[in-house]
């Protein structure tokens, strides 16, 4: 099986040929979409279930939309391609986040972001599924210290995201961020809240694992 | 949502992690480690625990390994 270290000298081309002028640059664009086309249709497809109520046709049509981003946002990139994987697996996970994003963002069109209060309410349903006083002391910590030791960014994104499952591109979007910003809120969120334990006599392990 | 579940999610990885930016630079390098059979997570430290703190971007991981897979 090919590995990230094999491929490097024969992907140079693929970088050369988009760009080269004239036809042959064109060629080798229109290839370039083609693949991104299928990677776009392979991720709409796998999330054709989060769509039910658009038809066949508007789902092509967020894949053509996605692979057409990617494509320029490839070219725009170019530069970047280090030849430490196939050029092809690089251009890939463009088209395939362009989709997944058109279609979180398409599934929660219209859709109000959860409050706050129905995070709540996941903590009471874990409560009252018969755990130890343990259990139910450390749930009650981190409820506090949510509530009381996050600045209002970091709670906003750690309730939607963590607690009520609103994908973080959506909620860039009605945001007016990004990805990025926002999972660095989400970082913070979790050290502080990790540090507040600690001070509490809660020890926690990796993953969330309490080991106390 | 148990109560492991609801750690996790709140909590995270409680790791040293890349970024998001960083995930997406090296997903590509990753995942063909990963479909290759290599030890893509010593090659590469920060992107698994990134992966378990983001869903997000462990979708993207997903798909891309899938996408890759079904190629070879």
């Amino acid at each position: 099986m090919a590995t990230a270290l094999m491929t490097t000298p024969t992907e140079i081309p693929w970088v050369d040929r988009l760009r080269a002028d004239g036809a042959e640059g064109q060629a080798a664009i229109a290839e370039l979409h083609d693949l991104l086309l299928k990677a776009a249709r392979f991720e709409v497809e796998r999330r054709a279930a989060e769509l039910s109520h658009l038809r066949g046709g508007d789902l092509d049509d967020l894949a053509q939309q996605a692979a057409d981003d990617a494509l320029v946002a490839v070219l725009r990139k170019l530069d970047d391609f280090r030849g430490e994987a196939r050029f092809t697996t690089w251009a890939y996970k463009f088209a395939l986040l362009e989709a997944a994003v058109k279609v979180r963002r398409r599934a929660w069109q219209g859709r109000e972001v959860p409050l706050e209060d129905e995070a709540w309410a996941r903590f009471a349903a874990v409560d009252s599924a018969g755990r130890a006083a343990e259990d139910a002391e450390l749930l009650a910590a981190l409820r506090d210290e949510i509530q009381g030791s996050l600045t209002p960014r970091q709670r906003e994104v750690l309730v939607a995201v963590a607690l009520n499952g609103v994908p973080i591109d959506v909620l860039a979007e009605r945001l007016g961020s990004n990805r990025g910003a926002l999972y660095k809120n989400l970082h913070d969120a979790r050290r502080k809240l990790r540090e507040c334990l600690a001070e509490r006599g809660f020890a926690l392990g990796a993953g969330g694992e309490e080991e106390r | 949502m148990n109560r492991d579940d609801l750690l996790g999610r709140v909590l995270g990885p409680g790791k040293p992690e890349l970024t998001c930016e960083q995930c997406f630079a090296e997903l590509d390098r990753y995942v063909e480690l990963v479909v290759g059979g290599e030890k893509a997570d010593e090659r590469i430290p920060g992107m698994r625990a990134h992966l378990h703190g983001c869903p997000a971007c462990a979708e993207d991981f997903r798909s891309l390994r899938d996408l890759v897979a079904e190629e070879r």
